[in-house]
């Protein structure tokens, strides 16, 4: 092993996020309650100081520093941007609910950072230590969120599964990354798929490739490691479960792009095989079992398991137009969920949390402009024109029919017929049933604003869906 | 000499073991925490191993990282423990049963 000075210009968002984390972190300590808002406007601060840094760095080129275990290319940039933007939202979404349930600390935000930098580093990974220590970063701030609210017995519950099952899935990748550094003689995901080419599909390698996807598939919340989805995010608190079903679904992605197309790309005929069977286990169970809940939260992270399955469609057609897809679908279900939990947490208030479907009954009556917004999202996770949600399965539809697969491309779209009956019931619940309560509907104007602003894009980016899908197309190389 | 494929049987073993001690065990969280602990040094062994016997140093590198990764993740494993036990009074994984559906 030899050591050259790395290029630590590519690497200065991630620098600048671990320094203004810490520094966050100990100037935390010395606010009095009241001046609180200052630790929230610097983690916000922070966010978009990595932004323009991230958007200072971004080039067509690809290049690899620190020992070619970082990389940054035009698919890590896109994504954390991507990152950096939907953390924010989600900052700005829950800063009126946290102030509700005595949870507005800096502990919260803190965590939040360290999650972000760990999302930065799977995006930017380029060697199995990389993967790993960025997942495991992103993971222990995400259990300590979910344990936040101390003092509700749901969210200790949430806390402890997912805390069990993803000190387990860590575990299997751990296994399966030891086989393939087995096989393969090196960490380095460069040096990885040159031996992998070079070896053909050893048993070793598939044995490794299994325990890798358990992994990854518990991490994207894929059927059948599904498990903890719905319990976490019915378990956390809204604005916990706001953060943990948005932005990490882009660096999970980044993880499956990475470990299966950088690293394994010349087993793609047997991952290719995994990923199918979690892709249409995840479109049917994520799709039929959403429509037995009467929860909300439950529902929309059903509904979020179904989009994995979406998204996995994408990566497992095995084209750059594929993966192109796939990315272009992450986004815009980070952009969906943003909208369908920030629903969830408009509609809630000091000591109600709105997380009851008969929650929503009457809105229309109540507030028709939000029952309006909130009828534009669930369009579009259901994939009605013009909508994203529309572009972005059609997309995806696209790549699966290209790659010969017209038959999962029938599936997909029975399921997702399916899929659309609990986004429909949502709508029916809200314009065709009698309130519950007939006090007026006053959400607080900044996240009424903001959840506007996120529904209207739904509409106007599924108007003009080009843009962002040749971002993703020349993020793929295209 | 002890041959590699007899380090990578114990640390399968100890895997397997580890993993069964999560399915099978239905009474106390803390030793689903010791599992897990197992499960993460098994994959030590493996890691040493193959990096001995390719003699290359980054496997045992990877497995400093892995062990500060699993003292972190006890701490926090722990911590959530103690939330668990002060809102319910109980640590068994039977009581775990409020959020299903």
């Amino acid at each position: 092993m030899n050591f050259e000075i790395p290029n630590f210009m590519l690497a200065m968002p991630e620098i600048f996020v671990l320094g203004m984390a810490c520094f966050i972190l100990i100037l935390d300590l010395f606010l009095s309650e009241r001046s609180r808002v200052v630790t929230y406007l610097l983690t916000q601060a922070t966010l978009v100081g990595a932004f323009l840094l991230s958007l200072g760095l971004y080039s067509s080129a690809r290049e690899l520093t620190f020992s070619d275990s970082f990389v940054l290319d035009p698919m890590a940039s896109v994504l954390k941007l991507a990152v950096y933007a939907a953390v924010f939202m989600v900052l700005l979404y829950s800063r009126r609910y946290l102030r509700e349930r005595g949870m507005f600390r800096g502990e919260f935000f803190v965590l939040g950072l360290f999650g972000v930098l760990g999302m930065m580093v799977m995006i930017s990974a380029h060697s199995l230590l990389t993967i790993y220590m960025g997942l495991e970063l992103l993971s222990l701030s995400m259990y300590a969120m979910v344990a936040m609210q101390r003092d509700s017995r749901v969210a200790a519950e949430a806390a402890m599964k997912y805390f069990i099952l993803g000190a387990m899935a860590s575990a299997m990748l751990l296994y399966g990354m030891s086989m393939i550094y087995g096989v393969t003689g090196s960490l380095e995901l460069g040096e990885v798929s040159a031996a992998v080419a070079g070896q053909g599909s050893q048993l070793i390698l598939i044995f490794g490739l299994v325990f890798l996807m358990v992994g990854v598939a518990f991490k994207l919340g894929a059927v059948p490691f599904h498990m903890w989805v719905p319990d976490v995010y019915h378990g956390a608190s809204t604005a916990v479960t706001l953060y943990i079903s948005t932005a990490p679904k882009l660096a999970a992605f980044a993880m499956l792009m990475r470990l299966l197309v950088d690293g394994l790309g010349a087993l793609q005929p047997q991952w290719h095989d995994i990923l199918l069977l979690l892709a249409i286990l995840s479109l049917g169970i994520g799709n039929v079992v959403a429509i037995a809940q009467t929860n909300i939260k439950r529902m929309l992270a059903y509904s979020g398991i179904s989009h994995v399955g979406f998204l996995l469609l994408g990566v497992l057609s095995g084209s750059p137009e594929g993966y192109a897809a796939g990315m272009f679908y992450a986004i815009v279900y980070v952009l969906m969920g943003l909208g369908g939990f920030g629903m969830v947490i408009l509609m809630s208030r000091a000591g109600f949390e709105a997380d009851q479907l008969e929650d929503y009954k009457g809105l229309n009556e109540r507030s028709p402009w939000f029952a309006l917004m909130m009828m534009f999202l669930m369009f579009s996770m259901a994939g009605v024109p013009p909508f994203i949600g529309f572009w972005a399965k059609l997309s995806v539809l696209q790549a699966v029919v290209d790659a010969n697969m017209v038959w999962l491309a029938a599936v997909a779209v029975l399921f997702s017929v399916i899929g659309a009956f609990y986004y429909l019931r949502l709508i029916k619940l809200m314009y065709f049933d009698g309130p519950l309560e007939l006090s007026p509907f006053r959400p607080s104007p900044d996240v009424a604003l903001l959840f506007s602003v996120n529904a209207l894009a739904v509409l106007l980016i599924g108007l003009f869906p080009s843009s962002l899908m040749a971002i993703c197309r020349q993020a793929m190389g295209l | 000499m002890i041959a590699l494929s007899d380090y990578l049987t114990v640390a399968a073993l100890l895997f397997g073991l580890s993993m069964a001690g999560i399915f099978i065990n239905r009474k106390n969280v803390i030793i689903l925490l010791m599992c897990i602990e197992l499960m993460l040094l098994a994959v030590n062994i493996n890691f040493v191993a193959f990096s001995h016997y390719l003699g290359d140093s980054a496997g045992q590198v990877f497995v400093f990282f892995i062990l500060t990764v699993a003292a972190a993740e006890a701490a926090i494993g722990l911590a959530i423990l103690v939330v668990l036990f002060r809102n319910r009074r109980s640590i068994n994984v039977d009581d775990l049963d409020t959020l299903k559906g």
